[in-house]
């Protein structure tokens, strides 16, 4: 017998607007409230580092240093929304990059040859392990506690215990290019700042549209003035970055990459049926089961694409750093993990979104990087991104309690 | 005996809602009060006012007991008092046993340690009280629901309750069970313990209460004195505001051909594979026809109806079923709803709802293909189509973006009607489709079914209330351990009669 049964359709007339405006932030506090903290830790470091943090050359190796723990994050929130967990991508990162580095530097393999075959492979591991949870109904925590070990043993196995490289430079392009000024510009890269403002564009014509179509459906219930500055921000920020970037060497190929993935993978989830059964799945598994969706099949999917993604991830970490190491990938699947309950994701499933799970990474990765300029020592580094991660899940069950 | 509870002009708001205006309740000492009216009406508001777990000072008015104003501050101060509450979900721990359920947080042990024989003679003692002739040593797990709405109630006597508070409480038990319940009321009636008993079975109100209290719209209307005698419709009267002299749509039934057949259907059960679930079961449903299965909780009609829905429940599953004269393809879901069958579960929050998405993504959710284009879903098809169905089911929410969670029974019912609905089957199974809802809520989904039938759908319904399966079905069978033991159009049947099929059909093995 909760309250709302008494609410009539029509309550939801604004008694003022202020108070729509508190209402309504009060039930997405979660989503304004991960995008604040990025904004206020990236200007925390800012001026704690005295400007050092936005620097176009950190802003780039920021990105670049990211960018694996990003890719994998995306494929964990599918899992995750799923109603699982998958802690074998580090050690499958590390496999891979040793995969590669075998096949390219000892066996002459062709880089491209080699890069798609890792990416099968990835895929398969995947598989593997989804086959046991998707259909025989294994705990993931165990299927994947079991694979990080097995991977984490045929990495030192196909290294043999040494470091293999370096990669031919071609390869090495995936993590250290940057996309070429095909406009020619001289003291900046015209074409990292026009694709910056082409994207930025694009975004806030999409935001429009639904908006629109929000109006029309009388669904729009984000008031105007949150939705301009939420979508003004926006919109500032990816110009002033592509900015900052084309003032150093344009942007990364990595970069081009992670946006390519987080747009894909955004329009999968939000907009696809495969991404609402998905969510249904995570929400309820025997609701969705009894409604038509094979459950089994896109379990075993979504565990198929994580090991794709960690495969990207391992080529993305091998490149960068030009030397496959059997350690490489070592504790990567809690910086993950952690990215995308920071997120907003659910542990219980059903809930969290891509966008949400990138930002979080971000806002481990900002705290990495300014804690490190600050010359903050490893040891308190990792007790202060245990208490925000924290702080992050204690403020999501706090604020769905009360709402 | 005096009066031994007063709520006083109680007063409860949350945000933007009045749930309780200035209700008063008085409860005699040793009386069985029943307590009814609509979800929503605000009867687990109020007790929750009284067991504490709304605390003093979050309300407005006062709560006399045994003649003194309290404070009641939490679960804890009210037990102190011997109120005692028994919620509607039980609270019991599957996993560990009868005594250790009943002593859990208030072991008897010396030192922290804890004294086993002492915890099992205490249970034993507390099981005869209530009737339960089990092992106190037995885990929960392996008692029905029945039993283990027993163990609370003995939990409950552990704690010198002297006001015990049952909260629809037969909600999911069967006729039986029920019934031995409602004996043990009366049997402590006579020891001169005081119960208040919130049910929506009105039948059983009037056989058990003493003083009724009508809740509507969060506001006091009525009192009825038993004694002086009360009929069902009376208190109907005062529940909905309004004389609900036909408690079932009138209909016209136009019957057609026969669509659905199935014919030696067993299913056995998914652990003890040894077991038949369904035993060889035939019967046929026609175009237009409102078909009723009729059985004790436990007969196998859910099972029957998971496993011919897509083999969602049992293994070993033997027999052929037809639809329209063509052997049917049944073997999972997907293939079953394009075959043209939907099953409406009677477990909404396990098995019907994405309790955490919104009504807009549980609708479309058993068509999702239908809204989609090219897998890409259609946000404006998806909302149109969550609003046609919010409209016509009349599902009482502020928007389609509302989550099913904080929906009412009812109303979240409606919803899976909806999902059903929208899938637009041929054949359509209800499994006790109006389980724990208000009256006015039942007659608008037999309303929808009504308007099923007379568009040609079949629909075959599963529930336990007999009068619910006799105003609204045009043929019956009745199912027992497994079997049908029974057939008959509804016009001559009577719950005696089915009574009598049951009964006997039981004797006979």
């Amino acid at each position: 017998m909760s309250q709302t049964t008494t609410n009539s359709s029509n309550d939801s007339v604004p008694a003022g607007q202020a108070k729509a405006s508190w209402n309504f932030l009060r039930g997405h506090l979660r989503e304004y409230g991960i995008l604040f903290a990025l904004i206020a830790i990236m200007a925390f470091f800012q001026i704690a580092t005295g400007g050092i943090l936005l620097r176009p050359v950190n802003l780039t190796n920021l990105l670049l240093q990211n960018s694996y723990i990003v890719i994998m994050a995306i494929g964990m929130l599918l899992v995750i929304v799923c109603g699982h967990i998958d802690l074998s991508v580090g050690s499958v990162l590390g496999f891979i990059g040793a995969l590669a580095a075998v096949m390219i530097v000892n066996w002459n393999v062709h880089y491209l040859v080699a890069g798609i075959l890792c990416l099968g492979v990835g895929a398969i591991i995947g598989m593997a392990q989804g086959f046991w949870v998707a259909y025989f109904k294994i705990p993931s925590f165990i299927v994947t506690l079991a694979g990080m070990l097995v991977f984490k043993g045929l990495t030192l196995w196909l290294l043999a215990g040494q470091s293999v490289g370096p990669f031919p430079p071609q390869f090495q392009l995936i993590a250290a290019g940057f996309v070429p000024d095909l406009l020619g510009g001289e003291e900046i890269n015209l074409f990292s700042l026009a694709a910056g403002v082409v994207v930025a564009v694009a975004l806030l014509g999409l935001a429009v549209r639904t908006r629109a179509r929000q109006i029309r459906n009388g669904t729009a219930d984000e008031p105007f003035a949150f939705f301009a500055a939420k979508n003004a921000l926006i919109f500032i920020a990816l110009i002033y970055m592509s900015w900052l970037m084309a003032t150093f060497r344009g942007l990364p190929n990595v970069f081009i990459v992670m946006a390519l993935l987080i747009a894909i993978y955004s329009f999968v989830t939000a907009r696809t049926t495969i991404g609402r059964r998905i969510y249904a799945i995570g929400g309820n598994e025997k609701a969705a089961k009894l409604s038509g969706i094979n459950s089994e099949r896109l379990t075993f999917l979504t565990f198929a694409n994580m090991g794709m993604l960690a495969a990207l991830a391992g080529l993305v970490f091998a490149a960068r750093l030009n030397t496959a190491t059997p350690k490489a990938g070592a504790t990567f699947e809690l910086d993950v993990i952690a990215a995308v309950f920071i997120g907003g994701a659910s542990m219980s499933g059903g809930v969290g979104t891509v966008v949400g799970a990138v930002v979080g990474a971000f806002i481990m990765g900002v705290m990495n990087n300014g804690m490190s300029i600050l010359g903050i020592g490893i040891d308190w580094q990792q007790v202060i991104k245990g208490l925000v991660l924290l702080a992050a899940v204690i403020f999501d069950v706090l604020n769905k309690k009360k709402g | 005996m005096g009066t031994i509870l007063e709520m006083r002009g109680i007063t409860k708001e949350f945000p933007g809602v009045k749930a309780l205006d200035d209700v008063n309740l008085a409860v005699e000492e040793g009386e069985i009060h029943a307590l009814v009216g609509e979800n929503g009406a605000g009867k687990s508001t109020l007790m929750k006012v009284l067991s504490g777990v709304y605390p003093h000072g979050s309300y407005e008015g006062d709560i006399v007991y045994d003649g003194q104003v309290k404070t009641l501050r939490g679960i804890n101060d009210s037990e102190r008092e011997g109120i005692i509450i028994i919620h509607q979900e039980l609270a019991l721990v599957p996993l560990l046993s009868i005594a250790e359920n009943i002593f859990l947080g208030n072991e008897r042990a010396r030192n922290g340690i804890i004294d086993w024989q002492e915890t099992n003679r205490r249970t034993a003692e507390l099981l005869a009280r209530v009737g339960l002739k089990e092992n106190p040593e037995t885990l929960v797990d392996d008692l029905g629901l029945g039993k283990q709405q027993l163990v609370e109630i003995a939990k409950a006597l552990s704690k010198d309750v002297r006001l015990l508070i049952l909260d629809e409480p037969t909600s999911s038990l069967n006729e039986t069970d029920s019934g031995k319940l409602l004996d043990l009321l009366i049997e402590f009636r006579a020891r001169g313990l005081t119960s208040i008993l919130i049910s929506h079975k009105l039948n059983e109100v009037e056989k058990v209460a003493d003083t009724i209290t009508v809740l509507r719209d969060g506001a006091t209307v009525a009192r009825l004195d038993c004694r002086q005698g009360v009929s069902e419709n009376d208190i109907i009267r005062d529940m909905v505001g309004r004389s609900l002299d036909d408690r079932y749509p009138a209909r016209d039934p136009r019957i057609g051909e026969t669509v659905m057949e199935v014919r030696n259907w067993t299913v056995h059960h998914p652990l003890h594979t040894e077991r038949k679930v369904v035993d060889d079961v035939s019967f046929h449903v026609k175009r237009g026809e409102v078909l009723g299965i009729a059985g004790l909780m436990g007969a196998g009609r859910t099972e029957l109806a998971m496993s011919l829905f897509g083999r969602s429940y049992g293994r070993d599953i033997s027999g052929e079923a037809t639809i329209d004269g063509k052997p049917a393809d049944l073997s999972s879901v997907r293939r079953a709803v394009n075959a043209g069958l939907a099953y409406a579960t009677e477990d909404r929050k396990t098995y019907g709802l994405v309790m955490d998405q919104s009504i807009r993504r549980n609708v479309p959710l058993a068509k999702l293909d239908a809204v989609a284009r090219n897998m890409v879903v259609d946000h404006d098809r998806e909302a149109e189509v969550a609003e046609e169905y919010r409209r016509k089911l009349n599902v009482k929410s502020s928007s389609i973006e509302q989550e099913t969670v904080n929906l009412s029974g009812g109303n979240q019912q409606k919803v899976v009607l909806s999902k059903w609905l929208f899938a637009d089957p041929d054949i359509l199974i209800l499994d006790e489709p109006t389980r724990g809802i208000d009256v006015g809520a039942k007659f608008e989904i037999y309303t929808v079914i009504r308007d099923l039938a007379e568009a040609g759908k079949s629909i075959i319904v599963i529930s336990s209330e007999m009068p619910e399966l006799l105003g609204i079905t045009d043929r019956l069978y009745v199912m027992n351990e497994g079997r049908f033991v029974g057939e008959m159009p509804t016009a001559e049947a009577s719950q005696e009669k089915i009574m009598s099929l049951i009964i006997k059909s039981g004797a006979r093995t």
